[in-house]
């Protein structure tokens, strides 16, 4: 607030007194079910990735690449795949269409603590990150045979809840910069493309020549590698070099959905 | 319209309350705001005092919803202070007294009225019972419904229990009832003097005159981003000066429209409305000129006349 003139005198500072454990606890319990129930994000993040996974993992499960099982390497990258759509989807259209409403500024104008928010989505999105990889393990085991000791597990796990922020980010930047309207248009444009060309739908040595090329410019790429490394597929560049190239990705997306959350203020609120 | 004001002596009379003390709970200050070139506000003083249902009227784009948005903490002054029971909007400790029913197309479709409002109840620290909330907004029978099957009139109304359920003393109503039609607003108007008990201070914007009428104990009018005239109900509506005369007469509009005092003539069916500063020297001179005169009707002019008196233009 600007004030030309002495501000009236400050209320006297009364400390507000909330549950706040159980306000935290509840903005991620309807976080959840309003995801749950969105067959729209429901689907995309647990039914596609599995039904992926029972296609192709029947075709070309049998083969390897990177020095492990197709079927295994389908298990990290379709985890990929749900754990992705789950971040972009919750922080792209659903952020946007939030704004979009005015439910932010319905929550803005109220005593909620912004953290609140981001924290509920995150929260919720990793859960969902989690439980796609209950899922396609489970299905991993049924119908491939698949065995992933319990270490390399946890890594895996590990891997796909964190893979979250850099992806929510991505999300961010879209629902910030290109409206209420067009985010989930744009992000399905985007995020199909880019995540066939970084190896999560079809392993990336088996993919042409020139997609092997453009995919080190494509984070999810990056995100596939550090999932494939916690399951011991034969590295294509080290770890280290992926988590930079991830920070690096999660950084840029976050200048960009800051100035375009900026150039928005005020206009949308929230 | 002639539904009495609960208690038309709560609030101070308009500008003459120390500023920043006792009555006012929030206040604007020669406050400007700027859009890029377009000036939303042009140095407004605004106090809302503790206990007074304060109406913002004004047509569109008159600067009422950026008013509430610098209340709210949404927007920040150009120039000019802002304060939300004597601190900053945006400090927690004012937006915890605060509950805001503002023009959004609506809240997240799959979860349910009483889901709603469990999670907002959750961020106030004194907040009323989630069925209280419910019943507040007549939305008891459809509460585990999802929002998105709600009917536009029941989405409304949980938009206004929303703005209850932290119990606020004061309470937004941002264009609360655009959109309904004459019974649901109405019935609107009833459910939030239901809520307005003692010691409740509501702001309310509207462009419908009937409804400052219908609920504020005062009105400020704004035009243009600025503040042109404030007052009771029955102080704006005296502004014109204004007695609405119908009769049936033979006399030509034109002839009556040049008489002293007359503000103007309308054909109302077989009948003229006449709108003039007083009624007694006009009837006296119709009646003279037209023997004949007859089916005459004497009558306060409406808020609608008052605004088309203070704006020089009708209500948009």
């Amino acid at each position: 607030m600007s004030t030309s003139t002495p501000a009236a005198p400050a209320a006297p500072a009364a400390p507000v007194r909330r549950n706040l454990p159980r306000l935290y606890l509840l903005e991620a319990k309807y976080e959840f079910l309003k995801l749950w129930r969105l067959r729209a994000y429901s689907v995309s993040t647990l039914v596609f990735p599995l039904m992926f996974y029972v296609i192709f993992g029947s075709t070309f499960g049998r083969f390897s690449t990177q020095g492990i099982r197709v079927a295994t390497y389908l298990l990290a990258s379709y985890t990929a795949v749900g754990v992705i759509n789950a971040a972009v989807f919750a922080f792209g259209s659903g952020v946007a269409a939030e704004r979009g409403q005015g439910w932010m500024m319905l929550k803005r104008v109220s005593p909620m603590p912004v953290s609140a928010y981001f924290a509920a989505k995150t929260a919720m999105t990793m859960l969902f990150s989690a439980l796609v990889l209950v899922i396609l393990t489970v299905a991993a085991f049924v119908l491939q045979g698949v065995h992933v000791p319990v270490g390399s597990w946890l890594e895996l796990l590990g891997v796909m809840v964190a893979g979250v922020i850099p992806f929510a980010v991505m999300g961010l930047m879209f629902g910030y910069g290109v409206g209420p309207n067009s985010a989930a248009a744009v992000l399905n444009l985007v995020n199909l493309p880019m995540a066939f060309a970084s190896g999560l739908y079809i392993p990336i040595e088996q993919m042409p020549a020139f997609i092997q090329h453009i995919a080190p410019y494509l984070p999810a790429y990056h995100f596939a590698q550090l999932a494939l490394a916690a399951i011991h597929a034969r590295p294509l560049g080290s770890a280290v070099h992926h988590l930079i190239a991830l920070a690096v990705f999660t950084a840029i997306f976050a200048v960009v959905a800051v100035r375009a959350y900026r150039r928005d203020e005020g206009r949308t609120y929230g | 319209m002639t539904i009495p004001t609960r208690s038309a002596d709560r609030g101070s009379p308009a500008g003459s309350a120390p500023s920043g003390h006792g009555g006012a709970i929030a206040e604007l200050r020669n406050v400007r705001k700027h859009y890029g070139e377009v000036q939303a506000l042009r140095g407004v003083d605004l106090q809302v005092h503790a206990g007074e249902v304060l109406a913002l009227l004004g047509p569109n784009g008159a600067g009422k919803t950026t008013t509430v948005g610098l209340l709210l903490g949404l927007l920040k002054p150009t120039s000019g202070a802002v304060t939300l029971f004597g601190g900053d909007p945006e400090s927690t400790a004012a937006k915890v007294r605060v509950g805001a029913m503002l023009q959004i197309s609506g809240v997240p479709a799959t979860l349910t009225p009483r889901e709603h409002l469990d999670l907002f109840a959750s961020y106030y620290p004194a907040p009323l019972p989630v069925a209280r909330a419910l019943e507040l907004g007549s939305l008891t029978e459809v509460a585990d419904r999802p929002y998105g099957k709600l009917s536009g009139g029941q989405k409304q109304r949980l938009h206004f229990a929303l703005a209850l359920v932290g119990n606020p003393d004061l309470l937004f109503l941002d264009e609360p009832t655009t959109g309904m039609d004459v019974t649901a607003r109405r019935g609107f108007w009833e459910q939030v003097r239901a809520f307005i008990g003692s010691g409740r201070t509501v702001v309310l914007t509207t462009h419908y005159m009937e409804e400052a009428d219908a609920l504020a104990d005062r009105i400020v009018v704004i035009d243009h981003g600025a503040i042109i005239a404030q007052g009771t109900p029955a102080q704006i509506k005296s502004r014109t000066a204004g007695r609405r005369i119908r009769c049936v007469t033979a006399l030509d509009p034109a002839f009556i429209r040049d008489l002293p005092g007359v503000v103007s003539v309308e054909a109302g069916g077989a009948a003229l409305e006449i709108l003039a500063q007083a009624a007694e020297p006009v009837v006296l001179e119709l009646l003279r000129r037209d023997p004949g005169l007859h089916d005459l009707e004497v009558g306060g002019a409406g808020l609608e006349d008052a605004f088309l008196a203070l704006t020089g233009r009708s209500e948009p």
